[in-house]
């Protein structure tokens, strides 16, 4: 599927050029500034600041999981579908080791080292043992799709059966008393996570930057053929985005389960939120990825003032759809012709 | 219950309303990824729309024909709000977008915010009355030996195949005419499409909204044959079936939709008896497994069947035996 391909590379492109996203951040700017003063007239400065930081926290965690879904899609031009099995991978092997009547009760930052350590080793198991094989048997792109379907049903209630269905805490965050500032109340549990998870976001894009192998990720992102003929192993780029993007999806699935509870179904839910997130930034782009994951996690968390809490994800499709009228290659996206 | 009453079992869902409901949304999907290569991952949403249309009409007044309007009518507008923002993009955007969109639309409906239309998590019943009630077969039970079924299965499962071969027979008209050739040579490369000039954005959304009707003929002949709808009976693991389905059967093949939903079903509920009658008579340990925990077994056999599909058996059954024919 020659043609398939070129378009495959010419639609995920690459991540890191620098240019100037200026409509894009017009179009982003737009958008949250008229939910702002909407939110602002309705329900307060007190009430609205809030709601910032609420939904800081849980853009944060769409951006870390959604990461992964971004890098995965511009090298493999794959969009994971199981993605939200992974995040719920994390969750579920962090509560085991955590909480769970039968696990070994560890500290849950040890739980949480281990979990997203299996939960890379998990997705590069996935990429080496099924999609590797189907890619290399070119298999049509559209049954990849298909076959990432089934494996996030597989995944997802293989969790189920473990787990049951009813959601469950964290051992050492049950309870917490909030810290004030100002109007604003903050859990300290939640202060640590956004800052672990900033602190992650910015070493990734450190990684991509300046490492080797962030180097070779770009560049098969860009154009596989040409990385393959200067010495890159494709293979190895693949099984690397794929580890990374496994261990980033457990690790937001975890901060996710810290703030909330862990459940069998969280991460698929999260997977919507991610797909608003990666299209929204641009799909294909890590940065696209975090600013639209930060992005989506603050329109939705604003959006509860104005309208009641069970439509928020509702919002995250209106907004995904807004975008994909306006500006379909995304933010951060390079204007490419597509179909 | 013995291998004989498990395998009348499985024939007997095998060919019941509900997997002719499925075939319904198969062939939809067959339309959607068998021949014209769009992938709609919210064959769910489709058969809400059709489910809740036809009930939420009925149940505040209006007549049968009037909520088959309504069905169709929300399907049309479903198609249109997800296909003009994607189908100018690349195959993923759809996929994404309706997969997203239908686990949405379902949260919506169960929503305290909808629930004086939908009536929430309690979903709808008494609407299929005015159905039901043009039953000519008299009250009683036909069939032979355990495919046995009372007077009004026969009247659901007559019109559900009825649509079933009717459907299938417009698919295989349709694919015959030059729109069906188009829609195929969008499949196969929609770029050599555009240069002879033809409007491929046009036609993807035509044959989006087609196959979305029949997922929504699916959804209003589920919704008829259990006399109640809840937002639980359309998951995303609904679509997944219907693929799986279609997968079984034939990709773009005419007849692979109907005989990969009657087969599907015959090894699910084949496959559902065995550990059920498995965890009863105690084979399988309580601790192992109990009885809700056949459900989710289900699914992940479904799982795991679709990812073998794919790369074991591409073509399905039709498709490869028309294969090694050759």
């Amino acid at each position: 599927m020659p043609v398939g391909q070129l378009t495959g590379t010419a639609a995920g492109p690459a991540t890191q050029r620098l240019r100037r996203p200026s409509g894009g951040l017009l179009t982003a700017v737009a958008i949250v500034v008229a939910v702002m003063i909407a939110a602002l007239v309705a329900a307060g400065a007190g009430a609205l600041l809030q709601a910032l930081v609420d939904g800081l926290r849980l853009g944060l965690v769409i951006a870390l999981a959604a990461i992964g879904l971004s890098l995965i899609f511009s090298t493999t031009g794959l969009v994971n579908f199981a993605h939200g099995s992974l995040v719920t991978l994390g969750a579920v092997l962090a509560l085991y080791l955590n909480t769970m009547e039968n696990g070994p009760h560890l500290n849950l930052y040890l739980a949480a080292l281990i979990a997203v350590c299996l939960g890379g080793v998990v997705a590069g198991l996935a990429e080496v043992s099924v999609f590797g094989p189907m890619r290399r048997a070119n298999l049509p792109h559209l049954s990849l799709l298909v076959a990432t379907i089934g494996l996030d049903m597989f995944g997802r209630n293989t969790i189920l059966y473990f787990v049951g269905s009813r959601p469950r805490p964290f051992s050492a965050y049950q309870v917490q008393e909030r810290l004030q500032f100002g109007s604003v109340s903050i859990a300290p549990r939640d202060l640590v996570m956004m800052g672990l998870a900033v602190a992650v976001l910015v070493g990734v894009a450190l990684m991509l930057q300046l490492t080797t192998l962030g180097r070779a990720v770009r560049a098969v992102a860009d154009n596989a053929p040409l990385a393959e003929a200067s010495g890159i192993s494709t293979r190895v780029v693949y099984i690397a985005v794929w580890v990374i993007g496994g261990a980033l999806a457990a690790l937001g699935g975890i901060f996710q389960g810290m703030s909330e509870q862990v459940s069998w179904n969280g991460g698929f839910l999260l997977l919507l939120l991610m797909f608003a997130a990666v299209i929204v930034g641009g799909i294909g782009t890590a940065y696209g990825a975090m600013a639209g994951g930060i992005l989506i996690g603050i329109v939705t968390q604003v959006s509860t003032l104005l309208i009641p809490s069970q439509l928020k994800t509702a919002v995250a499709m209106l907004v995904l759809i807004i975008a994909l009228l306006l500006r379909p290659q995304g933010l951060f996206g390079r204007k490419v012709r597509v179909g | 219950m013995s291998v004989w009453e498990i395998l009348a079992d499985a024939l007997r869902n095998a060919i019941g309303p509900g997997a002719a409901a499925y075939a319904l949304a198969s062939i939809g999907l067959n339309v959607h990824y068998g021949y014209t290569g769009l992938i709609n991952f919210g064959q769910a949403g489709y058969m809400m729309l059709g489910a809740y249309g036809v009930a939420i009409t009925v149940s505040s007044g209006g007549s049968l024909w009037m909520g088959l309007l309504v069905a169709v009518g929300l399907s049309i507008l479903f198609s249109l709000l997800l296909g003009i923002p994607t189908l100018r993009l690349r195959g993923d955007y759809l996929a994404i977008c309706t997969i997203a969109a239908a686990e949405i639309l379902r949260l919506l409906f169960r929503s305290d915010v909808a629930a004086p239309v939908t009536n929430g998590v309690n979903g709808i019943q008494r609407f299929a009355d005015g159905f039901y009630a043009f039953n000519p077969i008299p009250r009683g039970y036909y069939g032979v030996g355990v495919l046995r079924w009372n007077e009004s299965t026969l009247w659901v499962m007559a019109w559900a195949w009825a649509l079933v071969v009717g459907g299938s027979l417009l698919v295989l008209g349709v694919m015959r005419s030059p729109w069906g050739r188009l829609v195929t040579s969008i499949r196969e490369d929609e770029f050599v499409a555009r240069s002879m000039g033809k409007n491929v954005f046009g036609v993807k959304l035509q044959s989006l909204l087609i196959g979305g009707l029949f997922g929504s003929a699916g959804g209003v002949v589920l919704a008829l044959s259990q006399q109640a709808v809840s937002t639980e009976a359309f998951m995303p693991e609904v679509t997944f079936f219907a693929y799986a389905a279609l997968m079984l059967g034939g990709v773009g093949r005419i007849w692979g939709p109907a005989l990969g939903a009657v087969v599907f079903w015959f090894v699910l509920s084949a496959f559902d008896s065995v550990l059920r009658s498995g965890v009863e008579s105690g084979v399988i340990p309580p601790d192992l497994m109990n009885d809700a925990d056949v459900g989710v077994m289900r699914f992940m056999l479904v799982g795991l069947g679709l990812l073998a599909l794919v790369a074991f058996l591409p073509k399905g059954i039709l498709g490869t035996m028309r294969r090694s024919r050759t």
